[in-house]
């Protein structure tokens, strides 16, 4: 029967994963994208900024060793006027270099909303696995809760879980829990858009006959549910998970500009810019201006990779 | 030769109800679609089975709960002398259902786009913790491909070409039966003649059974031993091919035949029968065939015919001779 | 001799792609004349539908018409666009799919549908367009046309849709009518029903009709002449019964000996090896020669020959004693 087979073309599976996503259609509309181009060099930038903070930042802002209070609201790019040092985008009150709490303000940033995604994508997934996969009241409970969760705005759900659990730790752990409290408290207040795309992923890759191939060779359901569909639903999961991690950016610094999310021994670009925005009206502009920029540049790349990614992941927009 | 396969009353009944709330609101009863109802047949070892029907008629269905992926309503599936439905023994059952296996029809669906060949090929094996080195390119090389497609992915293939790959994963776990759902509906002729010359090679060299579902009576007559013909859940005809194509019985097998297009049938002109095939949900009264019968009669409209033997033929219907 | 209703000539369709710029038809040329089948056959991708898309300007960007001309009732129809082109279309040309539910709209009732389209190419009052709807449900077979009238699409089942969509293709009297896989969907029983009705209508009315299926059977008995159509070119053209039963290219030949039928009684059936080539990799010269048990030095290198010199695009056709 050998020769009722014409060999295909042997290049394609020869060659390496790189070269291969190379040469695919992926890499290649984003070549001829200058948005996401540009929005992907920005992202890359101050994620690798905020990861080497300690070797970037010339001071370290919350060491109290390297403190000085001297320094206290150097305007940017200006001689201190006792101590002559300049600092590039001047220093708060406490003479702490602005530069330097973006840089550690970032990296909080975008630890809590990296974390808080994940843990949502994580929750989502299962739950929308679950309640794909096997239907029944299973579904009718899950989804249901996801109904109600989604008539709050997302903002107010996460305040309130971060009230709750505020509530349940000791007062002499608060501030080191409040991060962990943080990404919870985002985390479930996201998770419903991932459940929602994973159930409807589920419920049609389910029908096919893959997966009834599988059931047949006596698969387990989680095998079935995290080996097959789960690939196949990943594409929309990640688009969703780049806009969720602009919106929970945006939503840590929310809660921390209003003084519910990272306190203040740790603070994020929200906290830097609640700190700044007493001294607006005083003539010290750059200790908001800064942050609130490295906040808006983050979040608008992101939330245009996002979009990108989106429309480059659906063939038929193409 | 003893049956392999043996299906007593097999029915299945679907609930189609709407969701509760729906039924409350449009005063609604529960709604039932009984699929298939009390079909008899036997397969004997090393023989290819066919079902013919038309759309809704039941074929995939029974080939589903054959398998195991659907539950019968009521009635037994006997395989290997193997009550499956009702069986304690699980590592009985579980031996019986290593032997068999299933083609699907859409080669596209059917093959997880995110695995690789050899994944796809070997996953039957790999369940059971079974050896799988070397496995899938051999498996390849039986079904014409070659080794060396093992690593790519099943864009790169052709609709007939993953049909062979998916009857090299249905033969990894060296099953005695598969089931084959129409294995060629989707395909070309000329390659639907490669997959079925397949098909035959392997149940020689391999000694497989086949229960074959397929809508084409073309197929059918080239490759079944025994036909079993469908009509709305019921078994109507059954009938070696030969006698089938030569002198059915039952009237539906008669109007199948006649408007079956034919490649000869040049500038033929048949005045087809009228209607459709009726709702399943609520079927015809007696004979689910009468309202489309051009020979029925009362009776036919009051009692469901039973199943008799006319020679070798089996068939249900009041008034076949 | 009296011009056809359809004339292609030379047809070619390229879309350009980013592995270069494909060409998924490929110099086609075909007339129909008045009240005449023609048959196209061909595999999956051959470019059956995209031929017959072409003609009614349907093509989908960025495929687009490269070279060739079609010609309609002797006017050159490939240059119109937008408006001009969908007027034609509806009057001058009926289409009937597939899937019967692409072609209707799913709000509006059967009724409306019809009266609409007859309204839009033909100058009768509304009343009478309205029963002229009703006459002509009655004509496609629809028990209780006039109470029926009201009923939306999905209240039919899938056969009585496509009656009314050949109810909706024929109701402004087009003079062509582009069937493509018109009972691929549907039941053999009730593919007999439409075919025979599609034969009928067209017969009455001298209509041409350009069937696009891939099933022989559905050709043998319904067409008058066929084009084969093998990776984008013509392989072969002719009257049915000649070219079914002696084909003389290769892969006609190759085509009708694997239907179960033409190998009956027999163990095996008859196999052509191989598959299409995809349009990225089309070989040399003809391009069935590699899987052409007769292909020679000369099919590996020059295009097979025009369609104009024979009935098969074939540098050696099968002759009468070598199909028999
Ligand atoms: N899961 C289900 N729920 C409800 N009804 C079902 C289900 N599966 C099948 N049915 C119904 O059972 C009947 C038989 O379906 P089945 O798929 O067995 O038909 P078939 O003969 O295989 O048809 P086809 O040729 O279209 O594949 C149909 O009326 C179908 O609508
Ligand atoms: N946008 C596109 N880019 C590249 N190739 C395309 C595109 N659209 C269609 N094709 C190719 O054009 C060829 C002709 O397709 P067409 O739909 O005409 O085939 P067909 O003969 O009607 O097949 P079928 O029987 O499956 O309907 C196919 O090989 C298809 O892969
Ligand atoms: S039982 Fe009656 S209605 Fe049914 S097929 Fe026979 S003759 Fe026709
Ligand atoms: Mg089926
Ligand atoms: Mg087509």
């Amino acid at each position: 029967m050998a020769e009722t087979s014409i060999p295909l073309s042997t290049k394609e599976h020869d060659k390496g994963r790189w070269q291969r996503f190379r040469e695919s259609d992926f890499f290649y509309a984003f070549k001829r994208s200058p948005v996401a181009i540009v929005s992907f060099a920005v992202v890359a930038l101050l994620v690798l900024a905020a990861v080497f903070a300690p070797l970037i930042a010339p001071t370290n802002p919350f060491d109290p060793a390297s403190l000085n209070l001297m320094n206290g609201f150097t305007p940017p790019m200006e001689p201190n006027a006792f101590t002559q040092e300049s600092f590039l985008m001047g220093t708060d009150d406490q003479g702490r270099d602005v530069f330097s709490t973006i840089l550690y303000g970032m990296r909080i940033s975008l630890f809590v909303g990296i974390s808080a995604v994940l843990f949502a994508m994580v929750l989502g997934i299962v739950l929308g696995l679950v309640s794909g996969y096997f239907g029944g009241w299973t579904e009718t409970i899950i989804m249901r809760i996801a109904d109600v969760q989604l008539t709050f705005p997302s903002i107010l759900v996460a305040m309130l879980i971060f009230g709750v659990a505020k509530g349940f730790t000791p007062v002499e752990y608060r501030d080191q829990m409040a991060i962990w409290v943080l990404i919870l408290a985002i985390g479930l207040s996201d998770w419903v858009q991932f459940a929602r795309v994973v159930r409807g992923a589920t419920l049609v890759e389910k029908s096919k006959d893959y997966v009834a191939a599988a059931r047949l060779i006596g698969r387990s359901p989680w095998a079935i549910m995290i080996r097959h569909i789960l690939p196949n639903a990943m594409s929309p999961v990640l688009v969703i998970a780049t806009i969720s991690l602009a919106l929970a950016i945006i939503a840590e610094a929310t809660l921390s500009f209003l003084g519910v999310g990272a306190p203040p021994t740790q603070p994020s670009l929200g906290t830097l810019i609640r700190i700044g925005q007493g001294f607006l009206f005083s003539g010290e502009w750059w200790i908001l201006f800064f942050p609130a920029c490295t906040l808006l540049g983050l979040a608008l790349s992101v939330n245009l990779l996002g979009d990108w990614l989106r429309d480059a992941l659906n063939p038929r927009l193409r | 030769m003893n049956a392999y396969v043996s299906v007593k009353a097999l029915t299945r009944i679907f609930d189609v109800s709407k969701p509760w709330l729906n039924r409350i609101i449009e005063r609604r009863q529960k709604a039932f679609l009984t699929a298939v109802s009390e079909v008899d047949f036997q397969i004997e070892e090393r023989t290819t089975y066919a079902l013919v029907g038309e759309s809704g008629s039941g074929k995939s269905t029974i080939g589903r709960m054959l398998v195991g992926l659907l539950r019968p309503s009521d009635g037994e599936v006997e395989v290997e002398g193997v009550n499956l439905a009702t069986e304690t023994n699980a590592d009985k059952v579980a031996e019986v259902r290593s032997n068999i296996q299933m083609i699907f029809q859409d080669p596209y669906a059917s093959l997880n786009p995110r695995w690789r060949v050899r994944d796809i090929i070997a996953e039957p094996v790999a369940a059971r913790g079974g050896e799988t080195e070397g496995l899938a390119e051999r498996l390849l090389q039986q079904v014409g491909l070659h080794a060396s497609d093992a690593g790519k992915y099943p864009h790169e293939f052709s609709g007939g070409q993953r049909q062979r790959i998916c009857i090299a994963r249905a033969l990894a776990s060296e099953p005695k039966l598969i089931v084959c759902d129409e294995p060629t509906s989707a395909l070309d002729v000329s390659v639907q003649a490669q997959v079925l010359n397949l098909m035959s090679d392997l149940k020689d060299d391999l000694g497989l059974t086949y229960l074959l579902i397929t809508h084409d009576l073309t197929v059918v007559r080239h490759m079944a031993d025994r036909i079993g013909v469908l009509y709305l859940g019921r078994l109507v005809e059954e009938a070696d091919p030969k006698v089938l194509f030569e002198t059915p019985k039952h009237p539906y097998t008669q109007m199948l035949l006649d408007a079956a297009p034919r490649t000869d049938g040049f500038g033929r002109e048949v005045e087809p029968s009228q209607g459709e095939i009726p709702d399943p949900i609520n079927p015809p009264s007696g004979c689910a065939f009468h309202p489309r019968c051009p020979i029925a009669t009362d009776l036919c409209r009051c009692d469901r015919p039973v199943q008799r033997k006319i020679g070798d033929t089996v068939v249900a219907c009041h008034h076949a001779t | 001799m009296t011009t056809p209703v359809l004339s292609i000539r030379n047809l070619s369709v390229e879309i350009p792609t980013r592995g270069g710029v494909v060409k998924p038809v490929d110099g086609v040329s075909y007339d129909i004349a008045k009240g005449e089948i023609l048959g196209v056959v061909g595999e999956s991708g051959a470019g059956k539908s995209m031929a017959g898309n072409a003609v009614i300007g349907l093509l989908n960007p960025p495929a687009h018409i490269s070279a060739g001309e079609i010609w309609l009732n002797g006017t050159r129809i490939d240059p119109l666009q937008g408006e001009a082109m969908r007027r034609l279309r509806g009057k001058e040309i009926g289409m009937i799919f597939q899937d019967p539910l692409t072609s209707l709209n799913p709000l509006l009732t059967i009724g409306d549908q019809l009266a609409e389209t007859i309204l839009t190419h033909l100058p009768v009052s509304r009343s009478e367009a309205e029963k002229r709807a009703v006459a002509a449900l009655e004509e496609v077979g629809i028990p209780g046309a006039a109470e029926r009238i009201d009923s939306y699409p999905h209240e039919f089942s899938g056969g009585m849709r496509q009656r009314v969509v050949i109810a909706l293709a024929l109701c402004a009297e087009p003079s062509l009518v582009i069937a493509d896989e018109p009972t691929t969907a549907l039941d053999v029983s009730v593919q007999a029903q439409i075919i025979a009705l599609l034969k009928r209508l067209c017969r009455e009315r001298g209509t041409a009709v350009m069937l696009i299926t891939h099933d022989m059977g559905v050709i043998a008995e319904t067409a008058d002449r066929v084009a084969v159509m093998y990776a984008g070119r013509l392989a072969e053209l002719g009257d049915v019964r000649d070219v079914l039963t002696a084909p003389q290219h290769p892969y006609t030949h190759g085509l009708m000996a694997s239907t179960p039928l033409a190998s009956l009684g027999q163990r095996r059936l008859h196999q052509i090896p191989g598959s299409m080539p995809r349009l990225t990799q089309m070989p040399d010269g003809c391009a069935f020669h590699p899987r052409c048990p007769q292909a020679q030095d000369k099919c590996r290198q020059a295009p097979s020959p025009d369609l104009a010199d024979g009935r098969a695009s074939c540098w050696f056709p099968m002759m009468a004693e070598a199909a028999e």
